[in-house]
């Protein structure tokens, strides 16, 4: 069983969670996961570590509510445990200088962004940070986000805060010399941050967030097609070159359970309200 | 008067086994077992042939077969399970899933003049009965003040931590899963092994004094070096649970699954109780499995009763190949499997939305015998077909888990990416040791479990020698 230490609401929709986890905490690395499990009947979903305090044991994650298990998790309080936290699992992002780094997060990946770009500042990174939600609301930290970039640009899909919508970055890519961006955010992010990315050959990183079980490399849920081959997100990734990664294939893999999930969260609603 | 010789019964007591109709439409087990009445008349079969009886031979355990045989026949069985668990740690799980035919009963002489005696079945039958009426614990053996940890808690890793905390070890199991058990529980479905056996075994080995920690994946929570730095030794059973893909165009398709995600979906995740349950999964109604081994057959059956309206196993060489068990090969048929011989797909075909819906073909012949010994299979030029499938589960076997070949420096690997060990586990690493599938490749739980049993023994004795010899 794993304590959650702390949980804070940080929009409508988006939870942060502290669990206790000894060791997890002290290996964890920006760019890996943990699977977590709620209780005896629950499934496995992976969650991208948002950062680590070795000295007090503790993990950190960030979870958007879209279905039952994600519910089910905002639902718990601080001092509530869950039955099963497995990592830190998939390999770290690479942290060096570099120069400039882009860094764009788009919704609940924001939160795990600012784990990467941390370290990136830490290593003497330029950093150009970019933030986005689909509205004001859902945007989330961005204080966090300042204090570890040099340059820090807030866009959301309705304009009500920022810019609207990303296509601002097409000048910025144009005017700046970077040197390397890393894209965590929904796949549509990801793709257009990549094809903006392009033509200038700046490298750039994608971090994948397919359906996965065990999340070891053991059964393939996760794979997704790079370069013409056939990767496993959590093994080889779930870090990846964005301007080799088949987006549309991994869109279509991703909806593979949409009416299940439905079906679930529809039971788990009645169930609820029931009780 | 000579006396009169006693009646020699060439004919196995039959299984009762759950009628094929109700069966598919549920998860319970198959096989029944024996009753009391029936498991005493099948040992009463045995010849009880002197040592070195034939079936022991044939035993990757070495279980003294004749001799819980002749326990069963005088109806005393808590001294017959008792006699099993001198050499097997999971009696319940042999009983259920080795495959006797080429073991033990292939030895078996009443074998040359009517059926082998059922050993798994007898087996099977006494440690269900232990279960019933409650598990005796050996007495703790003297601490040796020795620490060894295993890495993976399937049937190679719980068979040497038992194994070892027997000998006054102090044993802890490391296991990356949320369940102790491996392939037991993630792979073997449960109208073949009821989890909750698996999980008595696994509890008996605590009892036993062995300390499994899950949701510990060694290699990325801590290193085999850093294992070394606070155990005296390390056993490394992680198995070969990677799934190998056909690399085929199409592959990547929503509703094709590798059959390890469906199995460990239905079995670890019990998606079949969906939505009780959280995990779900994907039947459609016209299911290809590919390959020919117990885990297509396990597949296959687990779609029929998730309500799949046709199965196929889709299998390049013909029946006499089949690297299935003979057993599961019929018990699939008599549930409906259909099976496609000599045909091998050659690209999945997927629809506007990204799902498969259909898998090109194309028919096979055998040539000449390969390195395996079996015939190979060549595609028939022009043969090519289309089947209709809308959901895909590829069994062609698994490789070796990397995890630990990747973080460890020194440990020497094949170019299969197997760990190199000497017969009795023992790597290139002073005190690290391993076994099952990680050493062998892809096979069975009986021959993990043996390797268990030596790489066990062997730690013991490099245990006992580093103590002597006042190196520790």
């Amino acid at each position: 069983m794993y304590k959650i230490v702390k949980k804070k609401r940080l929009t409508s929709q988006i939870n942060l969670f502290e669990f206790s986890a000894v060791e997890v905490a002290r290996k964890a690395k920006p760019g890996q996961f943990i699977i977590i499990r709620i209780d005896e009947k629950g499934e496995r979903i992976p969650l991208t570590i948002a950062g680590a305090k070795p000295e007090k044991g503790t993990i950190i994650a960030a979870c958007q509510e879209a279905g039952k298990t994600t519910k089910k998790l905002g639902k718990l309080r601080e001092g509530d445990y869950i039955q099963d936290l497995v990592g830190p699992l998939g390999n770290p992002t690479e942290i060096k200088k570099f120069g400039t780094v882009l860094c764009v997060g788009g919704g609940v990946m924001i939160a795990p962004l600012y784990y990467h770009t941390k370290a990136l500042r830490e290593a003497g990174n330029r950093i150009i940070g970019v933030i986005g939600a689909r509205t004001a609301e859902q945007l989330i930290y961005e204080e966090e986000m300042r204090q570890v970039c040099d340059e820090l640009y807030v866009a959301t899909d309705d304009g009500t805060k920022g810019y609207k919508d990303l296509e601002f970055l097409k000048d910025l890519l144009k005017e700046r010399k970077i040197d390397r961006a890393i894209v965590l955010g929904p796949i549509i992010t990801m793709k257009l941050i990549s094809e903006f990315t392009r033509p200038y050959n700046i490298p750039t990183r994608v971090c994948l967030t397919p359906i996965m079980v065990d999340g070891m490399g053991m059964c393939g849920a996760c794979r997704v097609t790079v370069g013409g081959e056939t990767k496993f997100a959590c093994a080889h990734g779930p870090e990846f070159d964005g301007h080799q990664v088949d987006f549309e294939g991994l869109m279509a893999r991703l909806k593979m359970y949409t009416a299940q999930e439905k079906l679930a969260f529809v039971f788990y609603e009645k169930g609820e309200r029931g009780s | 008067m000579s006396k009169p010789k006693p009646k020699i019964h060439k004919e196995v007591v039959p299984m009762p086994k759950q009628n094929p109709k109700e069966r598919v439409h549920n998860f319970n087990e198959v096989a029944l077992g024996y009753t009391v009445e029936q498991a005493v008349a099948e040992a009463e079969r045995c010849l009880q042939c002197p040592a070195p009886s034939p079936c022991v031979k044939g035993c990757p355990v070495e279980i003294d077969i004749p001799a819980f045989i002749k326990l069963i026949k005088e109806r005393k069985f808590k001294e017959a399970i008792k006699k099993i668990r001198e050499k097997d740690n999971l009696p319940a799980v042999t009983g259920r899933v080795c495959p006797q035919e080429q073991q033990c009963q292939a030895n078996c002489t009443m074998a040359k003049i009517g059926d082998p005696i059922s050993i798994g079945r007898l087996e099977r039958f006494v440690a269900d009965w232990e279960r019933e009426h409650g598990y005796d614990t050996p007495p703790k053996p003297k601490p040796t003040g020795k620490r060894v940890a295993i890495v993976g808690a399937g049937p190679a890793g719980l068979t040497a931590a038992a194994d070892l905390v027997r000998l006054g070890h102090e044993v802890v199991v490391f296991e990356a899963l949320h369940k102790p058990g491996g392939v037991l529980v993630y792979g073997i479905p449960e109208f073949r092994l009821p989890k909750k056996i698996v999980n008595a075994e696994a509890d008996y080995i605590k009892k036993l004094g062995v300390k499994i920690k899950t949701n510990a994946m060694v290699g990325k929570l801590y290193t085999i070096k850093e294992l070394l730095e606070r155990f005296d030794a390390v056993f490394v059973g992680t198995g070969a649970g990677l799934p190998r893909f056909m690399r085929i165009p199409g592959e990547n398709l929503c509703g094709i699954y590798s059959a390890n995600e469906f199995l460990i979906r239905v079995n670890l995740m019990k998606a079949y109780t969906f939505p009780e349950y959280d995990t779900p999964i994907h039947v459609g109604e016209k299911v290809a499995v590919i390959g020919g081994g117990n885990v297509a057959m396990d597949a296959a059956r687990c779609a029929l009763r998730l309500k799949a309206k046709e199965v196929r196993i889709v299998y390049r060489r013909s029946r006499k190949e089949m690297p299935a068990r003979a057993e599961e090969i019929e018990n699939a048929e008599e549930e409906g499997v259909i099976f496609e011989f000599l045909t091998n797909p050659k690209r999945f075909i997927g629809n506007e939305r990204g799902w498969v819906k259909a898998m090109e073909c194309v028919r096979m012949r055998l040539g000449e015998p390969d390195a395996s010994g079996r015939r190979r299979p060549i595609p028939i030029e022009g043969s090519e077909f289309t089947m209709d499938v809308d959901t895909v589960i590829i069994a062609i076997g698994g490789t070796p888990n990397p995890i630990i070949p990747q973080t460890t420096e020194g440990l020497e690997v094949t170019r299969h990416g197997t760990i190199v060990t000497d017969e009795n586990g023992k790597t290139s690493i002073e005190g690290v040791y391993a076994g099952g599938d990680i050493v062998t490749g892809a096979a069975t739980v009986i021959s993990a479990m043996g390797a268990g049993k030596r790489a066990a023994r062997a730690i013991h004795k490099y245990l006992m020698e580093k103590r002597n010899s006042g190196k520790s």
